[in-house]
């Protein structure tokens, strides 16, 4: 068994608009490794949410490959792609808005099981239910309540229940915790790492929150208008932050700690349109080291091992 | 605290709304005082009643199903408990104003950004409405916006612009106390930095006092001098920056820090706290927060009050009664 469950090849997608070519995802490339947590992070339109919804063809890439488990599933039937799904799951951000109101808590979670006739009798499918919400923390007594009788954190912890129904290795995360408060946020935050555990998971974390970032990943893919623009692991991207994007959105987050001197990198203006973006770094608006040879987009490139930057201002260095 | 010079003076605050399905107490016996020219960060969770005390301020309550009982509400010498609602129009916007969460439906899609700066001046200083306008025009420009944007509408601007408007709009009387009802939950990190930064700048420039409500302890720690702590409609704790968050007393607000992840341990275990947010319909007895608080006892059940720690701390929990009682969570 190889050590990387995915890996992704110059992902791109690129959606039609009246107004021209949007590129949500543009070339992008990266890999989980088995039992690992990618976190991808970046402002709101980067792009996050389409790629995790690209890798598992919820969103048709419009070029590029996704390889899972050593398979090409990037252009494989949907009736095979059924059963590479059962390994590849997704819990989503609003646990209001993801779980039918009209079923119950344990037909949520039954759902996957029988869709793809794992068990055929009532009494083993009841089984596997109760188990799989004594896994997420779910009581026993929710067992027939609605959705709208529970709160945000139980909500997402039926989600997570689904999303492990079918037994997966690898679970696309975004913003799992965003609409949730801070104490329920750790709980769930600990549910997942425990699960991981247990369970050798591999996860995607897409979020925007930078602190719940490096607390959970392993590695961190930087994303800003569709192109990852720093990658490294967790420690050493908060540690030795490269890119000024990565610099600035670091020294943006507000910590909750007094006598935290720390320079601010305010940046000027706001996220550039991602329809018919121009050659030039798709950063260099914003940036305040940009020069001339910013007109065209820097490729990645490995600067030491493990960390990849995509900035003009490694050569100049 | 210097008594003489509030801005802001709340006794006994009581707001709930009887619904058909329960009476919602949404704040229960809230006590606040406000020094002039100071920020107060009031924190908490969903349901902890901060939005609930900042409408009440601004006597918003929708009545019915809305009930307020209080004993003292002063803003800057003037008793907003007596005053009728003609009176009331005079003073919102004027004295005392809001930012609110979503800038996206604050503005009124219809209007000019110009017109709507401009509409709070012309409102409450005896100006004619051209120099209104170009008030506004000057408003826009210390925002940040240049000022030929005025004539667009708020469509036209982005998240962290429609914001920066909401605040021209908010600080175009200069009132002497704003409510910023969690301005920056809608914006990205990079433009919450920016529109906090303005905030700062403003504050100092005009000396206006400031209630920030967030739940978020970091944007606290950026721009407020006090925090009070607020749990099921009551402050459980109030002090300085210091005094809550390197001397924390209540077993709420150290389970808020054991919540949060550390940037700077990122190994370190997340300790949440157990159980969950009490229903507003059906509070517990005594401290609300006695049945997820790992320091319980039969003390707890009863009638909970606040206790002075120092001239500036103070926190809502009996245990302090015990001799020799402490959090677990270290002072710094």
């Amino acid at each position: 068994m190889s050590d990387t469950i995915l890996e992704v090849k110059n992902l791109t997608k690129h959606f039609k608009t009246k107004r021209g070519m949007l590129h949500a995802v543009d070339g992008i490339n990266f890999s989980v490794k088995r039992g690992q947590t990618l976190g991808l992070v970046g402002e709101s339109g980067c792009g996050k949410t389409t790629v995790g919804r690209t890798l598992l063809r919820l969103i048709e890439p419009t070029s590029g490959e996704i390889i899972f488990e050593g398979k090409n599933i990037t252009k494989i039937s949907l009736n095979k792609l059924r059963h590479v799904r059962k390994d590849m799951q997704l819990i989503f951000q609003d646990p209001y808005s993801s779980l039918d109101p009209r079923k119950t808590v344990s037909q949520i979670i039954s759902e996957p099981i029988i869709a793809n006739k794992i068990f055929k009798s009532s009494e083993e499918i009841h089984a596997r239910v109760a188990e799989l919400m004594a896994t997420v923390g779910l009581a026993a007594r929710l067992f027939n309540t609605y959705p709208h009788e529970l709160d945000g954190g139980r909500r997402q912890r039926i989600g997570i229940a689904r999303a492990l129904a079918m037994e997966p290795k690898f679970i696309v995360c975004d913003e799992p915790v965003s609409a949730l408060d801070v104490s329920i946020q750790a709980q769930i935050l600990n549910l997942l790492k425990e699960l991981q555990a247990e369970f050798n998971l591999s996860y995607i974390f897409i979020t925007h929150d930078l602190s719940v970032v490096n607390h959970f990943s392993d590695e961190i893919a930087v994303m800003y208008l569709g192109k990852i623009v720093e990658k490294a692991p967790a420690e050493q991207l908060f540690k030795n932050p490269l890119h000024p994007y990565t610099q600035a959105l670091l020294s943006a987050i507000p910590i909750p700690e007094l006598g935290v001197k720390k320079k601010r990198i305010l940046l000027k203006g706001e996220i550039t349109s991602p329809i018919n973006p121009p050659e030039e770094c798709r950063f260099k608006k914003r940036c305040v080291y940009a020069y001339d040879k910013c007109d065209k987009h820097p490729d990645l490139v490995e600067i030491s091992p493990d960390h990849y930057i995509s900035c003009h201002l490694v050569e100049k260095n | 605290m210097d008594k003489n010079n509030l801005v802001l003076d709340v006794k006994n605050l009581f707001v709930r709304y009887e619904t058909e399905d329960g009476i919602v107490r949404a704040v229960n016996g809230l006590n606040l005082q406000i020094e002039r020219g100071k920020a107060i960060g009031l924190v908490g969770e969903t349901g902890a009643g901060k939005t609930t005390t900042a409408l009440s301020l601004l006597r918003l309550i929708p009545k019915p199903p809305g009930v307020e009982e209080c004993d003292k509400m002063v803003l800057d010498g003037l008793d907003m408990l007596s005053l009728s609602v003609k009176e009331l129009e005079k003073v919102r916007g004027k004295d005392i104003s809001m930012i609110f969460q979503d800038p996206m439906t604050a503005l009124n899609p219809v209007f000019t950004v110009g017109d709507q700066i401009a509409e709070s001046i012309f409102l409450h200083e005896e100006v004619t409405y051209a120099e209104a306008r170009k008030r506004a025009i000057e408003m826009l420009e210390v925002v940040g916006i240049p000022g030929e944007r005025a004539n667009e509408y708020p469509h036209q601007f982005s998240g962290g612009m429609k914001q920066r408007v909401v605040i021209a709009i908010a600080l175009a009387c200069h009132p002497k106390l704003l409510i910023a009802d969690e301005p920056t939950t809608a914006l990205d990190v990079t433009i919450q930095a920016q529109v906090l930064e303005l905030m700062k700048d403003l504050r100092k420039q005009y000396n206006t006092s400031l209630i920030m409500i967030t739940h978020d302890l970091g944007i606290v720690a950026e721009i407020c001098d006090e925090v009070a702590v607020m749990y099921s409609g009551n402050i459980v704790e109030k002090g300085t920056l210091e005094d809550v968050f390197n001397k924390t007393k209540h077993p709420y607000t150290e389970g808020l820090f054991n919540s949060l992840p550390n940037i700077n341990d990122r190994k370190a275990m997340l300790t949440p706290i157990k159980g969950l947010m009490p229903d507003p319909t059906n509070i517990p007895v005594g401290c609300p927060f006695h049945p997820r608080c790992p320091y319980m006892d039969e003390d707890c059940k009863k009638p909970q009050w606040e206790r002075a720690i120092s001239d500036t701390h103070y926190v809502r929990c009996s245990a302090y009664d015990r001799p020799g009682f402490h959090i677990k969570r270290r002072e710094r």
